[in-house]
């Protein structure tokens, strides 16, 4: 029996004896938030803290209560039967559960948060699969996935898709790897994964491009984190100079987030370097800027107080106190302003030379 | 510098030229422009008023005889655009001297000087009515009034002189009147007959809500007759003259009252001319003021005048007398509301009285909820002073600036900003005075003093207060009854995931559901 019905049975069977004892049942589920996780580098990713919140089963929760009960059955329902079901299908699957039935996807994707808390898994373990799109590879890379229907094995070679890219797909743990190239490159927009795609940069440095189209996600983080782990292979990462590209894409890809504490363990990427555009960059290449959004300003007063990560690491500080005091945020493409090819010939080449400018 | 004579001769020209022009401007001239001012400016509005200056006579005529009103209104149409209206009441009637002056003489009456509360205060009413019929119809005024039993009906019918501002009499007879007394009135005019809102059929009910002790019936052109029955058989308490009240007086009135008084000392005239003041504390104000008691009133200089007001002001007395005051008092409010409106909650509240610039006024509020009321719309406002009500000129009254005021979502209303709250309400406000600031002549609003807006607050918050305790009982039961339905619909799914998930037996099932639904049931606070 899989873990994760042994951690339903269970839960199942204190509800029933707690209700025949004539008790209040009651779930615990940890508390998802900045506040309640913990950073030690050493670790590499934001652990929780202790904090749950208890839900007892009262007349003004019962029907989530039935809701999260059903939500397990359905698991159990695909786990037995080696199946899986998308988040969407499993809102959908809720339209027979009578007045128990979600009204919205977000209701449902909720009560699976909550599941996944509560057991300390990822909703794929649990049988539920997300719709979105993994993220884009190109380079020297070979991954070895296996043919649904037959079970044989496929080899497909990163480097032959031309102007095209690889496909992360949403379930990663089956894949193997083949690579010797020096470092992942980890990109923030499918604009410059395309231009340096489109030039073969991913040849002359000898190194695995993947676009990330903004926040990576959990298919794309647990890949990286795969390969990287496997290959033993440093991953440098590339966005925008603002405190979405640092905070939201950055960290989130190397520790975690808050909201996902109870799964960072699987999905973070310690190992990951913040290559550029940092704040320092703006000034050294003198970058065409923007100035920042008043989000952008109280984003940035609110990691430099709260970010167990920024706390910790006194270059993040101060690159954000940086661009606190500049006023002004970079986009990756105003590379461009010396010269479209500038960021391949001249930026990345600089930087990679220098790994020790990385942020931490 | 020197004038000539010739400029001279031009000016003294131009000043003879002006005397000529000068002259009485005639009561229909002055009518005609002031329309708005007497409450005539449309045809829709010309009706309403006539029945209000009407009905308003009647019952202050009845009360002051100590008799129960039974007041009795008709509308009738004569043609497209002409209605004859008529009240008729059971009042003392008016002896037949009088009538010609009552009916036919603007401006003619008993209320004007007197400092109690009264129904009207102009005394330019019904006459106006009189007169605005006349100019639109050429018709007279009909008057039948009869003053006891064994006494004779007189019928008159009076048109008026505009320019002497008197009555001519165009007939007068005796006639039968199977009524044992009473005043008969029927004015034809041009008009416009409508219903819903500041129609006469809401004027009509708004004043059996003030007037409990009154019966009225309307009949409307169309023949539909509405009976507005009594809540109470017993007579207001008959409001008192009173004299000013030393709190607010201002030095205008002070010194001309100084001026006036028949008092031969000081002390003696602040004794008399003022209530709440007795010896002690005339004597004392007098040596605040730095005068003395027995100086002559009338030799008391501008200066002196000032101090004394000084020391007036700088004085604590006692609240005015109340016995001048006949508020409806918050039983019978609770009452009439409950005869005039289909709803399941009422409170009401008589605020003890206060004093406006000398004026003692007492605030009573009362509010319906609930029931047939509609509930989608602003809260009905209706609006009382001295048990008359004001159907136009809502923004501007200080009861709104107070109701707005107030949070009314702490009473369990929706209102957004500082809005009339939304919801199934009526909210009544009466103010009653010896005298009432109206914001302007057609005394459609009341004016905007601090005073008179704390009152009205405080009565329609306690109101409001009683009414939150009901809305959140209600709320309570309704909440209940949701709970159960959520027991009954999400109790069986509970049961049913645990049988799927632990393969569990029908009967397992059964005992899951019956425990966990005895469990929240008794956890369940009623």
């Amino acid at each position: 029996m899989s873990d994760v019905l042994t951690k339903i049975t269970e839960t199942a069977t204190d509800v029933k004896s707690k209700i025949n004892k004539k008790q209040k049942p009651e779930v615990k589920i940890p508390i998802r938030s900045l506040k309640n996780v913990n950073y030690d580098p050493k670790v590499g990713y934001f652990e929780l803290k202790g904090a749950k919140k208890v839900r007892a089963l009262t007349v003004n929760t019962i029907k989530s209560f039935a809701q999260t009960l059903k939500m397990m059955t359905l698991s159990k329902q695909v786990i037995e039967g080696n199946d899986m079901a998308t988040k969407r299908e499993a809102y959908y699957v809720s339209k027979n559960w009578g007045d128990a039935r979600f009204k919205e996807q977000p209701e449902s994707d909720a009560v699976m948060d909550d599941i996944e808390a509560m057991f300390m898994v990822n909703r794929e373990q649990l049988g539920f699969v997300p719709e979105e799109k993994g993220g884009d590879i190109a380079g020297a890379l070979t991954v070895i996935d296996k043919d649904t229907s037959t079970g044989k094995e496929i080899k497909i070679d990163c480097t032959k898709f031309g102007s095209g890219a690889y496909s992360i797909p949403s379930s990663v743990e089956q894949l193997k790897f083949e690579t010797d190239a020096k470092f992942i490159l980890a990109i923030e927009t499918a604009g410059m994964f395309q231009r340096l795609v489109k030039h073969n940069y991913w040849r002359k440095e000898n190194c695995i491009l993947i676009s990330m189209g903004g926040v990576p996600t959990r298919a794309c983080r647990r890949f990286i984190r795969r390969l990287a782990d496997d290959k033993k292979i440093p991953v440098y990462v590339f966005t925008d100079s603002d405190p979405y590209g640092f905070m939201s894409i950055y960290r989130t890809l190397k520790v975690g987030s808050g909201n996902a504490a109870h799964i960072n363990k699987y999905f973070c990427v310690p190992q990951a370097k913040f290559l550029g555009v940092t704040p320092q960059d703006i000034i050294d290449y003198k970058l065409p800027t923007h100035p920042l959004k008043d989000v952008d300003k109280k984003k940035i007063k609110d990691v430099l107080k709260n970010d167990p990560f920024v706390r910790e690491h006194k270059e993040w500080r101060k690159a954000l106190e940086l661009m606190q005091k500049m006023g002004q945020r970079a986009e990756q493409q105003a590379l461009a302003a010396w010269g479209l090819n500038y960021v391949m010939n001249k930026y990345l080449p600089d930087k990679i030379k220098e790994t020790k400018t990385f942020l931490p | 510098m020197q004038t000539t004579l010739s400029e001279n001769k031009k000016e003294i020209s131009h000043a003879i030229e002006q005397a000529k022009k000068q002259r009485d401007i005639s009561i229909s001239e002055f009518f005609t422009k002031n329309r708005h001012l007497l409450g005539f400016d449309n045809p829709l509005k010309a009706i309403s008023t006539t029945i209000k200056e009407g009905v308003d006579n009647a019952l202050d005529a009845a009360e002051d005889a100590n008799i129960l009103p039974d007041v009795i209104v008709e509308v009738k149409q004569t043609t497209p655009e002409r209605y004859l209206v008529t009240i008729e009441d059971n009042g003392p009637g008016i002896v037949k001297e009088q009538i010609p002056n009552i009916f036919g003489r603007l401006l003619y009456g008993s209320k004007f000087h007197k400092l109690s509360q009264t129904r009207g205060q102009q005394g330019i009413g019904i006459s106006a009515a009189g007169l605005y019929g006349q100019l639109t119809t050429g018709k007279p005024v009909k008057i039948i009034s009869k003053i006891g039993k064994n006494d004779p009906a007189h019928h008159y019918e009076l048109h008026l002189d505009t320019t002497k501002n008197e009555s001519e009499i165009a007939k007068k007879e005796i006639i039968e009147w199977d009524k044992d007394h009473g005043t008969k009135i029927s004015i034809e005019m041009e008009g416009k007959y409508q219903r819903g809102k500041r129609s006469v059929s809401e004027y009509m009910k708004y004043t059996a809500v003030s007037n409990p002790h009154a019966r009225l019936t309307l009949i409307e052109p169309d023949g539909t007759r509405i009976d507005y029955p009594r809540g109470t058989t017993d007579l207001p308490i008959k409001p008192k003259e009173i004299k000013p009240h030393p709190d607010g007086i201002e030095l205008g009135i002070l010194i001309n009252m100084l001026k006036a008084t028949k008092a031969k000392t000081l002390q003696s005239f602040l004794t008399t001319e003022f209530s709440r003041i007795g010896a002690g504390t005339a004597k004392k104000i007098c040596e605040l003021a730095k005068l003395y008691t027995n100086s002559r009133p009338s030799r008391i200089a501008k200066d002196e005048a000032d101090n004394l007001l000084k020391a007036i002001r700088g004085t604590k007395f006692i609240a005015p007398p109340t016995n001048c005051l006949s508020p409806i008092g918050n039983e019978l409010l609770t009452k009439s509301l409950k005869k005039e409106f289909d709803a399941d909650f009422y409170a009401s509240v008589t605020r003890p009285a206060a004093v406006y610039r000398g004026n003692p006024f007492v605030v009573e509020a009362g509010i319906a909820y609930g029931g047939k009321l509609p509930g989608d719309s602003a809260s009905e406002i209706i609006r009382f002073a001295n048990r008359v009500p004001l159907q136009y000129q809502q923004s501007a009254c200080s009861s709104i600036k107070s109701i707005t005021d107030i949070k009314w979502r702490q009473y369990g209303l929706q209102q957004s900003g500082k809005n009339i709250p939304v919801g199934p309400v009526v909210i009544v406000v009466h103010i009653a005075s010896v005298w009432v600031p109206f914001t302007s002549e057609s005394k459609e609003s009341i004016a905007h003093y601090p005073e008179i807006i704390k009152e009205i607050k405080l009565a329609v918050q306690e109101c409001g207060r009683q009414l939150g305790k009901h809305v959140r009982k209600q709320k309570k039961v309704k909440d209940e009854a949701k709970k159960r339905s959520y027991l009954e619909k999400y109790v069986p799914i509970i049961g049913d995931a645990l049988k799927e998930l632990l393969d569990l037996q029908d009967p397992d099932v059964m005992l899951i559901n019956e425990n966990l639904k005895d469990q929240l049931e008794r956890s369940r606070k009623i």
